[in-house]
């Protein structure tokens, strides 16, 4: 049995002030391993440290050039200027290729959500052609638009539009009802409704899909410049891969794919980073 | 019908019968309601879950039809949503995740076309005030309490200057302490500004509190049981029983069994 034992209140005074340690700077180490940029450089500098040992080990430049073959071959390219060009090239056909893919995904999308024969649409669309391999079209767009920019642009937007759309809408149907009403409430219809709510709501679907869009295109365009080559008397960056395979100078098809990873790399971490930053996280809608 | 009780009438509501569909069944939530609410009202709606209360809020925000009767705000028909009946809910993501609180505030007053950026800007700080979080103007939602997004939220409708604000359960998603705070703040603001409020909830103590006048609904489907008036103190009437304890009964003696139904 519980025996009720009396016992006295107690109110404490907080007067004190020897805390010992309430603040204290990290140490160099540990703010260096917070860092994500320092970890992955650490990552980084391993796989290059592979590379570099595994290439003298094998020895044969034809196969497997060095790394420090490959960035003397990346810099003497971009020192003559052919890299940049060749990149510049296909930058240029991929922008278009991405801006048109995006917008007809804004359409199709918007579309979608504000009829039902448009969600139908698109949904049928989607099963249809999202599985279709980009380069697959790309002997029909050289029927259709001929050698040129303009096949290249079709199979960029085909590889590009319907990641975006399939991502866009599925974050359409993702916001909450609540909001839906909110917007409603103040009168937004239309064209206004999706901008005003569902675009910010369902903004970091539409982020992912812009990535894996930007992914998928960078990889058909180098495909289609291997596959079908130069296209009126300029090439990019898979052309130059193809053609110094061509001419047996491996450290310039490992400086290609180098410059491609780099430009990805780049587009990942600074592009996307800071439209990162400056929405969805600032909006703690991604942690 | 006088002439003076017609005008005074804001919100009519006339034998509104609501139904909507879920998977396999047309549920009717609420059965040939009547009421009207007269301009500067508290005027709560008070009913245990299932008697379409909230149903009722959103058919008055012009979210649902009614399946017959009529409703109609200053004489017009209620068809569509509409900037002259803000709804506060109860979610806390009621508020745009991608707007600082002025922002929101602003945004509600230029999305509707009410006032442009400068007097949005004026009048939403106004208002933030009233809701004592101008500390908190420029902070995005994700960083604030629960209480404090109501807070907006409420900011939020009354800047709109609607003609009457629904509030659905607001304070129901927030811990005890501050839904007694929020109440006490909402019949400050009330005092302030004698706006005309309809207030849905479950909870009879709060209903005694806010409401001036307090509708009564029957669940499944929603019938109007009673409209009492409350002076905002759970007092003895002349029949010598408190208010609170009235309504209980009406809300629960002649049907136990649905009262101690366990919602699954």
């Amino acid at each position: 049995m519980r025996e009720d034992v009396p016992r006295p209140e107690i109110v404490y005074d907080l007067q004190e002030t020897n805390y010992g340690v309430v603040e204290k700077p990290l140490t160099f180490r540990e703010r260096m391993y917070d860092n994500g940029l320092a970890r992955k450089s650490l990552v980084l500098l391993l796989l290059i440290c592979v590379w570099e040992i595994y290439a003298i080990y094998l020895d044969n430049p034809l196969l497997f050039p060095r790394f420090s073959e490959t960035i003397k071959a990346f810099i003497s390219g971009i020192a003559n200027g052919i890299i940049p060009e060749r990149t510049w090239f296909s930058i240029k056909v991929l922008l278009q290729g991405y801006v048109i893919g995006l917008f007809c995904a804004g359409l199709l999308t918007a579309f979608a959500i504000t009829t039902r024969i448009g969600n139908d649409f698109l949904e049928t669309l989607t099963a249809t052609f999202n599985p279709l391999p980009a380069i697959a079209l790309l002997p029909l767009a050289m029927v259709w638009f001929g050698l040129g920019t303009a096949s290249l642009v079709f199979v960029l937007v085909h590889s590009v539009l319907w990641a975006i759309a399939l991502n866009t809408h599925s974050g359409f149907q993702g916001v909450s009802q609540t909001l839906r009403m909110v917007g409603r409430n103040y009168g937004l219809t239309g064209p206004r409704y999706v901008l005003n709510i569902l675009v910010p709501a369902a903004f970091p679907s539409i982020l992912t899909g812009m990535k894996i869009g930007w992914a998928f295109a960078w990889r058909t365009l180098i495909a289609a410049e291997l596959v079908f080559g130069v296209s009126s008397g300029a090439g990019g960056l898979g052309w130059f891969i193809y053609e110094s395979k061509n001419l047996l100078e491996i450290s310039n098809v490992f400086a290609g794919l180098f410059s491609v990873i780099l430009i990805g790399l780049i587009v990942e971490n600074f592009f996307f980073r800071w439209i990162e930053t400056k929405t969805v996280r600032r909006w703690g809608l991604q942690a | 019908m006088e002439a003076g009780d017609f005008q005074s009438r804001l919100l009519h509501v006339a034998g509104v019968t609501l139904q909507y569909k879920t998977k396999d069944h047309l549920v009717t939530a609420t059965y040939r309601v009547d009421f009207s609410v007269f301009k500067g009202d508290r005027y709560v709606i008070l009913g245990p879950s299932g008697c379409g209360k909230s149903t009722l809020l959103k058919a008055v925000g012009g979210y649902i039809k009614p399946v017959e009767g009529s409703m109609s705000l200053n004489g017009k028909v209620i068809s569509e949503p509409g900037p002259d009946r803000v709804m506060v809910f109860q979610e806390f993501d009621q508020l745009l995740p991608w707007k600082t609180v002025k922002e929101n505030v602003m945004f509600a007053l230029q999305a509707s076309g009410k006032l442009r950026q400068s007097e949005a800007a004026e009048r939403a700080m106004h208002y933030i005030e009233k809701v004592n979080l101008a500390r908190f103007a420029d902070r995005y939602p994700h960083t604030l309490s629960g209480g404090m997004k109501q807070r907006v939220a409420i900011a939020r409708g009354m800047a709109m200057e609607p003609a009457i604000l629904l509030m659905d359960e607001p304070f129901a998603a927030l811990d005890a302490l501050t839904r007694q705070k929020m109440q006490e703040e909402l019949l400050q603001l009330w005092d302030d500004t004698k706006f005309t409020v309809l207030f849905v909830t479950h909870s009879i103590p709060e209903a005694v509190l806010i409401g001036n006048r307090i509708l009564l609904l029957s669940p499944h489907p929603g019938r109007v049981k009673a409209e009492l008036n409350s002076s905002g103190i759970d007092q003895l009437d002349q029949s010598g029983r408190k208010l609170s304890d009235r309504i209980h009964d009406l809300l629960f003696t002649d049907k136990i069994e649905e009262s101690e139904e366990v919602v699954p």
